[in-house]
């Protein structure tokens, strides 16, 4: 059977003309620059960054512009443009103990050293829409006071000291990385790590929470939330000797978690991590939470069939590009798939029609 | 980090800073100097990836956490000395500009470039950080607790 497949470019081009208009919205109304997308919806850039799994904030401003503020479009035309760019080589790993912070709290630690800094942050908001924001001004500047330090002590640290936190095993073999090699299984947990930081936000948000209400239940403290930025240091290989090649803005979350014990692990606190691109606080309080379900293995924990706890499952369905990918492009033409069903249901009707005919004239 | 011979040092902290600058500061403090030489590529600007990593529970060991966009050149002045840049983001003038200030820290304007290019950038940089320390200061909870007078 013959079935068209060529066809429509001037549907699609058309279309397309009617995008750009429909984007550029009532012409009347002033345009968006990407400086003011960048300054003005900074926590938008910073999530098309870490799921773009690309820092570069005018990218991620014109990536917005032109997915027409959507966020999922946005990060497939990030991810898109990052399979361009050729890879220069790797930095080093940051140094968030040095994070110069404008947030730092303990839900843990009341009297922290070096202080409960909420620095500007939604929480304490009543949440109430400010109909002032609709006018046009400038707010006032924020108060300046004694200086936070320029390094914050990690809070678990402290439970470290005597013992009563999982220690970290320092390491610096070099990691997997998901954009090089195909994800194998079971991944590991730097390669689990890799995958959430850029996994959607609402999938990390919704595994973390089932983790809360049951599934997989570790019981987290947020031991130490910190945004800041730290520097970004990498050898350069023409001069022999590392330099600091920018600075970042990241989000970093430590959860201490309730551990009474297994067979082959002592009673003491064990930790799940969170570290995202940008200010983005409720994904890294997510990663921690669902890094620290699927530790269930290392520390001798019961897999009890929760979701959060099944690294295949968290892993290959965390990304919004691939799952938008595949779910998306069922709406494109299918025609001879669908011309193949529809012979297929004929005649299997047409049999089945037939053998009642045979069963009545019987 | 690795260290070479002395003086590594010093270009480490020029080229960092250089790399951390506003490119539109850095090209304004550059458009003020007099003759700047010309210049040969070695590597024209390039942008690309380079991929950043985090340590697990922050001290652990290394996974990868996404990568940045970089610029890099090399390039050659007149005098011979080679200017080498590698700075965040997609903007070959300014990795230009910072090359060429490499190249210049190598000369006898040394002086000259340090005054009127790294000093006012270091300290700028040094100023923006106290007002958001300063800032991030203010924000910073003062507990205290209500007595209940039970003793």
């Amino acid at each position: 059977m013959y079935v068209a497949v060529k066809g429509g470019e001037r549907a699609i081009e058309n279309a397309h003309t009617w995008l750009a208009e429909e984007r550029r919205g009532d012409p009347t109304v002033a345009d968006l620059s990407i400086a003011q997308i960048r300054e003005q919806l900074s926590l938008g850039v910073n999530r098309v960054m870490a799921e773009g799994s690309l820092y570069d904030p005018d990218l991620a401003a014109l990536a917005i512009k032109q997915a027409r503020g959507d966020m999922i479009e946005a990060i497939f035309l990030i991810r898109a443009y990052r399979t361009t760019l050729p890879r220069i080589g790797h930095a080093e790993p940051v140094d968030t103990g040095a994070m110069a912070c404008d947030r730092r709290i303990s839900a843990t630690f009341k009297d922290v050293p070096g202080g409960q800094v909420l620095g500007p942050t939604f929480d304490y908001t009543h949440r109430l829409l400010d109909f002032a924001l609709a006018a046009e001004g400038l707010p006032a500047e924020a108060e300046g006071a004694q200086p936070v330090e320029p390094e914050m002590p990690r809070v678990t640290d402290f439970l470290n000291r005597d013992g009563l936190i999982q220690t970290e095993a320092p390491g610096d073999e070099t990691p997997p990385d998901m954009t090089r090699a195909p994800m194998e299984y079971p991944a590991g947990r730097p390669l689990r790590l890799q995958a959430l930081t850029r996994g959607d936000e609402g999938f990390v948000l919704s595994m973390a929470y089932s983790t809360q209400r049951g599934y997989a239940k570790n019981h987290p403290f947020v031991g130490e939330l910190r945004v800041g930025t730290v520097p970004v240091e990498m050898e350069i290989p023409e001069l022999g000797f590392s330099v600091e090649i920018g600075e970042v803005t990241l989000t970093e979350c430590e959860t201490v978690n309730q551990f009474s014990g297994s067979k082959t692990e002592p009673a003491q606190f064990t930790r799940g991590y969170g570290l995202v691109f940008g200010h983005s606080e409720r994904k890294a309080i997510s990663m921690a939470l669902v890094d620290r379900a699927l530790r269930w293995e290392e520390l001798g924990e019961d897999d009890v069939g929760a979701p959060a706890q099944d690294e295949e499952f968290v892993l290959s369905h965390a990304d919004n590009i691939q799952a938008t990918g595949f779910l998306e492009h069922i709406k494109l033409p299918h025609y001879v798939d669908f011309q193949s069903e529809l012979e297929l249901v004929r005649k299997i009707r047409a049999a089945a029609q037939e053998t009642e005919l045979k069963a009545a004239a019987e | 980090m690795t260290t070479a011979k002395p003086g590594t040092e010093a270009r480490r902290a020029w080229m960092s800073l250089l790399a951390k600058s506003a490119p539109a500061r850095l090209g304004a403090l550059i458009g003020e100097l007099d003759a700047l030489p010309d210049h040969s590529w070695l590597r024209p600007p390039e942008v690309g990836g380079v991929m950043l990593r985090g340590r697990m529970g922050g001290t652990g060991a290394p996974f990868n956490l996404g990568e940045m966009t970089v610029t890099r050149c090399a390039l050659q002045i007149a005098s011979g000395e080679i200017g080498h840049a590698y700075v965040q983001g997609r903007d070959k003038d300014h990795a230009t500009r910072a090359a060429l200030v490499d190249a210049l820290m190598q000369t006898a304007r040394q002086d000259e470039l340090r005054r009127h290019v790294l000093d006012p950038l270091e300290a700028e940089m040094t100023a923006a950080k106290a007002r958001r320390a300063a800032k991030a200061g203010a924000t910073k909870v003062d507990f205290f607790t209500m007595v209940r007078g039970e003793d």
